[in-house]
């Protein structure tokens, strides 16, 4: 009876091998997808408008490895429609599997040359073709039998027959013994324990595990049992045994938890060499294995098989919670993740070594964290470390227990570690735990030796994070583009002017004017904004008086040694002040200096460390005045547009004055335009006068924050406006001379009064000179169905916006034109920034590595550069 | 923006003939970027005077304009001085309104244009780089000169004076084209902007335009210079085609940088110096000769040169056959077009191409690409990043990259007192973040080649001078 059903690994590479006409394609179009399937004739087709062309085969099958090791390489099944009947042939696509660590598949279409003929006779582009072709091939293919399974082909499915071609209904796909992605913990994994029973039962103790002994009734009982608190699971990082006291104690444990589903076991390089023991190779028995064979004496004789059948059955590594946690002894790259092959194994075993010794004797081992860059977290011990330190979303929870180290579990989700003290030194070790301290990467940079290795890492990012076409998922969109171009000038300002990357933990996003206003007169006028928040379903906004100064982020320490604990950086002060493109605000350091040192007292007045249990804190602010940061733009553009102007308007005025005395055709209409341009020429200079005064010093420097974003461990986007705007308030009342409170109020946009008394207050603040003001939704994210809104419409007053839009904006037949703006590009503009903001914030509370928070920060600066009219 | 021109010539009206336009009229005519409005305030036998008021669309210049962002021309912003300013508006103004008297032809007096006038030139108002330029542009051609200053901001008396004046011009007697034609050329050159793309046939208008006067002038090179401003290659050439009936006189001119407007302007001390009238090489191209020199005797196989600018150094190490593969890098996507552009990459036969590569990046981020090279140069560049970042920089190229050889030039601050623009404590170069003495520049050397095993030699670089050294100093790195 042939099998309806082929078992398959579910990431394979597949080879069909048999002659021309046997029916490859139909089988594989009958029982895969069709985009699983690359067939030689198609890509013979692509190089060649002819899929027959034999000239064209090499180009074909060059095109045809190509897409197999593209497949592969993302992680998809993927079937080789081609003869393969030759050995050469099948080569190089048993090497793309090896390359891939993916497992290798023949199914062998074995008909007979009849039934070929026969088929090939049927198409009219096959109809020619000498039946010398088919004969060759079943030749090739027979030869082939006796050797796949030599060539490397772990699964061999040899079809005999037409009828047993057909009879094929459908493939199953086994999922990889490795692939546990479904089970999503928590999770309590445990670094190598080498024989250290007390100190395991100690730490499962601490981790809430209740270890019972059992009556020992059969041989295979283990004597031990073992209850989860609820819910969790332990995972133990392998190495086991070895060295340490008991061995055999710590086996039956961990037999048993995995025996009965309380916990995943991955072996580590000494279990292995215990089962080749066990399995009767020969092994040198060194590196503590002799005292475990000397403990294992003393155990009845059926344990010998037990624990041969226990690590025969362990799997080398695993992906846990949807792919977000990966465990295995020694780690494992990204690419090698969730796959299959010897070398899999092999890495997760031992790591990889450089092939050097170092001075202990040892290997030297390659550092494959430093280079990480995956998605998932890996856990994994093997090499022992004086402390687990997080590197690249890795940690090695090996601390050395049996070389009088500790025993170290982390906690999952959690991150947290739970630690127990060895007992003793059970094994002096080859070399001391911490002789990766003592000889520290060649590119440590000089003086930074107080730092973790994760800030070490971070002080150099690497190009391939901002460059190119980026894509950035965030919390709040699904997904923002970074274009090529854009990413070109942020490298550019970035490296040029932004201060070390470790400073820039946020830059703010653009604001949107509120859409232009149908009144005579006026570009801009709250009645907009209100609509808009209205329209989305917005209950409530918050208005805020915008203040015309330079945009900060500040980031400041209680001192410099919360600014290097966190921030990982040494000698820098105890904060810095910068700009919306990551510049320092400050050019003087003395006045940087004094300006800081006051802030931090004023945060330490406040009450603010311990009320926020931080040492560090994030601002977004207003730095007044205009003129501390932009007197030079001031001097070279402002000023001198109003001097030019009242150098020329008077003189013109003058002429035409003298030419109006001759009664010429239309001079008295120039006039009158010269002498409302010479008006409008002295309005403007008061504009820009308001915002100016001169700086000489700190106490003429105020600081208004309105946004109080990230302290340690905690972001407050999730805080609404008014909580951020009475936070900040109370902080400024511990430095009324540098912090200035910001006016606001909570608008309900159903209550037509209080709405018009929000843009009658706009009126008062505008007619005074004020900048104008800034709606923002009550919470700090708000959404709708649609998405997210607008972080905030900024609504510029009449006066303040001749210094944006020219003197002479107000003159009849330019308003009119100017009204002709859309706001849409900088709104988009405006989400994607404010998206990328609180990811990359969010990030750096949750201590991910720098690259992940600047490529959010680069990604802002990125966006910048878009070519939005500037004068929105 | 307003001109007048005045005449006391007997009749006085006769101006309206050579202008071409009647005294009795106010005439309006479209311009490039607005309107341009002719008529007289005063015109009687004894005194006349023609004015030409440009009133430009504040609105329409922004608008009009394709893409946006500034890239520091004054169009960008609405907040700008063109309406008040004479400035190419102008020229282009006076050639549309007074094209006829420009060229000479008078149809009803067909010998007045020949006349030499006693003429009064008024233009409310000029920009000028100072009070010095507007004269140094008009004496020579004989013209009084009077010039009103403007204070910045009446209510800020500190901030001084602004660039813009109100010029007065008068001559004894000239003819009116002249007059036109100088303020055509001349009153960009003031203004060193310019509305319009300065292309080829920019050149060709100067030579039409400057033929007669243009060469005699002294500031003939910073006139040429300036009106084909953003065109660096017409310079040369242009100035060798007026000057060719001189004999052996061959002016070196280091190209001013695209972005010299006055507001982003990074002038350097060195292009000052380099303006000195005899002919050698400048300060910069020395350098780089002698880095080239340096790198060739090494007979290395691949090169970087890191912060490769325009590509001046790799144009040197491109003709050294031994060396296989050159990769330029910079920071600046628009220095490596001009890059690209100078060393003619899009044409270059495919050996010669393979040969060379250019590529954007920063020092700053840890970067593969910089992998395996036997050389690198970094001529003048660490001198443009902020010193703490100094590390991160070593840490890509002497951590990561490694290349066996390495050479960084820097300016010596030593030296600095030698130019004579330069006041204490100020830089050579705008963007300069430091500039370091000798000593300060041997103690880091030395902490780079000892934190990564490198071998250190330090040179000096130009004409060395007893107490402060060279211009520019070098440290050679060989690993060790």
């Amino acid at each position: 009876m042939p099998q309806d059903t082929i078992k398959l690994p579910e990431l394979s590479l597949i080879i069909l091998i048999g002659s021309t006409g046997a029916g490859k394609s139909t089988f594989a179009r009958r029982l895969f997808k069709p985009t699983e399937i690359v067939s030689s004739d198609a890509c013979r087709g692509l190089v060649a408008d002819d899929e027959n062309d034999q000239s064209a085969s090499q180009d074909a099958f060059e095109l045809l490895h190509y897409l197999v090791a593209k497949r592969l390489k993302r992680g998809l099944l993927t079937v080789v429609d081609a003869t393969n009947v030759q050995a050469e042939g099948r080569k190089p696509l048993i090497a793309l599997a090896r390359q891939y660590h993916v497992l290798p598949v023949a199914i062998v279409l074995d008909v007979p040359d009849s039934v070929a003929h026969q088929r090939n006779a049927l198409r009219p582009d096959r109809k020619h073709m000498g039946p010398h072709v088919v004969a060759r091939h079943r030749q090739d293919l027979r030869k082939s039998l006796r050797n796949l399974k030599q060539e490397g082909f772990r699964h061999i499915h040899h079809l005999r027959g037409v009828e047993e071609v057909d009879a094929v209904q459908s493939i199953v796909r086994d999922r990889l013994y490795n692939n546990r992605q479904d089970e999503t913990g928590p999770f309590d994994i445990i670094g190598d324990v080498h024989g250290c029973y007390d100190e395991l039962l100690t730490l499962l103790g601490h981790l809430g595990y209740q270890v019972e002994a059992e009556p020992m009734a059969d041989v295979r009982d283990l004597g031990v049992r073992v209850t989860a608190p609820a819910g969790r699971r332990a995972v133990f990082l392998g190495d086991l045994v070895d060295r340490g006291p008991a061995s055999p104690q710590v086996l039956r444990l961990v037999m048993s938890m995995v025996r009965d589903g309380s916990a995943l076991c991955v072996p580590g390089n000494h279990d292995i060499k215990l089962l080749r023991h066990l399995n009767g190779k020969k092994v040198t028995a060194n590196h503590g294995l002799a005292e475990t064979l000397a403990q294992l004496e003393s155990e009845p004789a059926a344990f010998g098989g037990q624990v041969r059948q226990f690590l025969d059955g362990l799997v080398s590594h695993y992906v846990l919670d949807g792919g977000k946690l990966v465990v295995a002894h020694a780690g494992l790259t990204e690419d090698m993740q969730g796959r299959g092959s010897g070398a899999v194994r092999a890495f997760a075993l031992f790591g990889e070594s450089t092939g050097e010794i170092d001075d202990f004797g040892l290997p030297v081992r390659y550092e494959w964290a430093r280079e990480y860059r995956g998605r998932a977290l890996v856990v994994y011990g093997h090499t022992p470390v004086p402390d687990p330190e997080w590197l690249n979303n890795t940690i090695d929870i090996d601390t050395g227990c049996v070389f009088g180290g500790r025993l170290t579990a982390l906690r999952y989700p959690e991150r947290e570690l739970v630690t127990v003290p060895a007992a003793q030194v059970y094994c002096e070790p080859a070399r001391p735990l911490n002789y990766r301290a003592a000889a520290l990467q060649p590119e440590v940079l000089a003086g930074e030796g107080d730092l973790s290795g994760q800030q070490q890492h971070d002080d150099l990012l690497d190009i391939r994070d901002v460059t190119g076409k980026q894509f950035i998922e965030t919390r709040l969109m699904r997904g923002v583009t970074i274009r090529e171009e854009n990413a070109v000038a942020a490298l550019e300002v970035m490296s040029r002017f932004a201060l070390h990357p470790k400073w820039l933990l946020y830059l703010p996003p653009t604001m949107s004017p509120t859409e232009t206003s149908d009144l005579p007169d006026l570009l801009e006028h709250p009645a907009e904004a209100l609509a808009y928040y209205k329209q989305l379903g917005v209950e409530r906004v918050v208005c805020e008086e915008k203040h015309m100064g330079s945009r900060v982020v500040v980031v400041i320490g209680k001192d410099e040694e919360a600014i290097r604990r966190r921030l990982g950086l040494v000698g820098e002060g105890i904060g810095k002040c910068y700009t919306r493109t990551g510049r320092n605000f400050f050019t003087d350091p003395e006045l940087e200096m004094a300006f800081l040192a006051r802030l931090r007292d004023a945060l330490t007045t406040a009450g603010f460390w311990d009320k926020f249990n931080t040492d560090w804190v994030c601002l977004d602010a207003e730095l007044l005045p205009w003129s501390a940061k932009a007197q030079e733009l001031i001097k070279n553009q402002y000023a001198a547009v109003a001097a030019a102007a009242n150098a020329a308007l008077p003189q013109v005025e003058a002429v035409l004055t003298q030419a109006a005395t001759r009664e010429l055709d239309g001079v008295e209409a120039l006039l009158a335009r010269t002498m409302a341009r010479r008006a409008a020429a002295t309005d403007y200079a008061e504009a820009y006068r308001r915002y100016c005064w001169p700086v000489n010093g700190l106490d003429d420097l105020r600081l208004a924050p309105f946004h109080l974003l990230a302290t340690e461990g905690q972001t407050y986007f999730d805080r609404d406006h008014a909580w951020h705007m009475e936070t900040l308030r109370t902080l400024a009342l511990a430095d009324p001379g540098l912090l200035r409170a910001t006016p606001y109020r909570v608008v309900p946009l159903n209550d037509p009064a209080e709405v018009e008394a929000a843009i009658q207050w706009w009126t008062e603040l505008t007619a005074a000179g004020g900048e104008g003001m800034v709606v923002k939704p009550y919470d700090f994210v708000a959404s709708n169905r649609k998405g997210l809104l607008q972080p905030a419409l900024k609504c510029r007053g009449r006066e303040y916006l001749c210094i944006i839009y020219g003197p002479d904006y107000l003159l009849p037949g330019n308003i009119e034109r100017l009204k002709q703006r859309n706001v849409k590009a900088k709104r988009n503009l405006a989400l994607r920034e404010f998206a990328l903001g609180v990811e990359g914030l969010e990030r750096f509370v949750a201590g991910e590595p720098l690259r992940r928070v600047h490529q959010c920060v680069f990604g802002v600066l990125a966006l910048e550069s878009e070519a939005v009219d500037p004068r929105l | 923006m307003l001109l007048t021109i005045t005449t006391t010539y007997s009749p006085a009206t006769d101006l309206g003939y050579l202008l071409h336009k009647n005294p009795a009229r106010l005439q309006s005519l479209e311009i490039a970027g607005g309107q341009a409005h002719i008529f007289y305030p005063e015109a009687t036998a004894e005194r006349c005077t023609a004015a030409l008021l440009l009133d430009l669309d504040p609105v329409g210049l922004v608008r009009g304009r394709a893409g946006s962002s500034g890239d520091g021309f004054a169009l960008e912003q609405y907040v700008n001085d063109r309406p008040y300013v004479a400035s190419s508006f102008l020229s282009a103004a006076l050639s549309k309104a007074f094209g006829t008297a420009m060229n000479g032809t008078c149809k009803d007096r067909p010998n007045l244009p020949e006349q030499a006038l006693p003429l009064e030139v008024k233009v409310a108002v000029v920009s000028a780089p100072g009070p010095d330029w507007p004269r140094r542009l008009f004496e020579p051609l004989g013209y009084d000169v009077q010039l009103e200053t403007t204070p910045l901001d009446p209510t800020r008396p500190e901030w001084g004076d602004s660039r813009y004046y109100t010029l007065q011009l008068r001559h004894a007697g000239l003819r009116l084209q002249d007059v036109l034609t100088h303020l055509y050329v001349l009153l960009p050159v003031l203004d060193n902007d310019k509305h319009y793309y300065v292309g080829e046939n920019e050149a060709e208008k100067l030579l039409r335009k400057g033929a007669d006067w243009l060469p005699q002038h002294p500031e003939r090179d910073f006139i040429t210079r300036r009106y084909l401003r953003y065109l660096a290659a017409y310079v040369n050439p242009t100035l060798k085609r007026l000057l060719e009936d001189e004999e052996g006189a061959e002016p070196t001119l280091e190209a001013e940088p695209v972005d010299a407007s006055a507001i982003t302007a990074p002038v350097t001390a060195e292009t000052v110096a380099a303006d000195s009238p005899e002919p050698k090489l400048s300060l910069h191209d020395q350098r780089l000769q002698q880095v080239a020199d340096e790198i060739y005797q090494l007979g290395p196989k691949r090169v970087l040169d890191l912060g490769c600018g325009e590509g001046k150094l790799l144009r040197l190490l491109l003709r050294q056959p031994k060396i296989e593969f050159i990769l330029g890098m910079d920071v600046s996507h628009q220095a490596l077009s001009r890059a690209a552009q100078r060393l003619h990459l899009d044409e270059m036969p495919p050996r010669q191409r393979a040969r060379l590569d250019l590529i954007q990046g920063s020092l700053l981020y840890r970067d593969e690409r910089l992998a395996g090279f036997d050389a690198a140069a970094l001529v003048e560049v660490i001198e443009h990043l902020d010193e703490n970042r100094l590390a991160a920089l070593e840490g890509v190229v002497f951590g990561q990259a490694r290349p066996a050889h390495v050479f960084v030039t820097s300016p010596n601050a030593d030296y600095n007192q030698l130019f004579e623009k330069l006041n204490a404590g100020e830089f050579r170069h705008t963007d300069h973040r430091f500039e370091w003495t000798r000593a300060e520049f041997a103690a880091w050397a030395a902490g780079v080649a000892e934190r990564h095993g490198y071998q250190l030699r330090l040179e000096s670089m130009g004409e060395e001078v007893a107490g402060v050294g060279a211009p520019s100093q070098m440290a050679v790195f060989d690993v060790a």
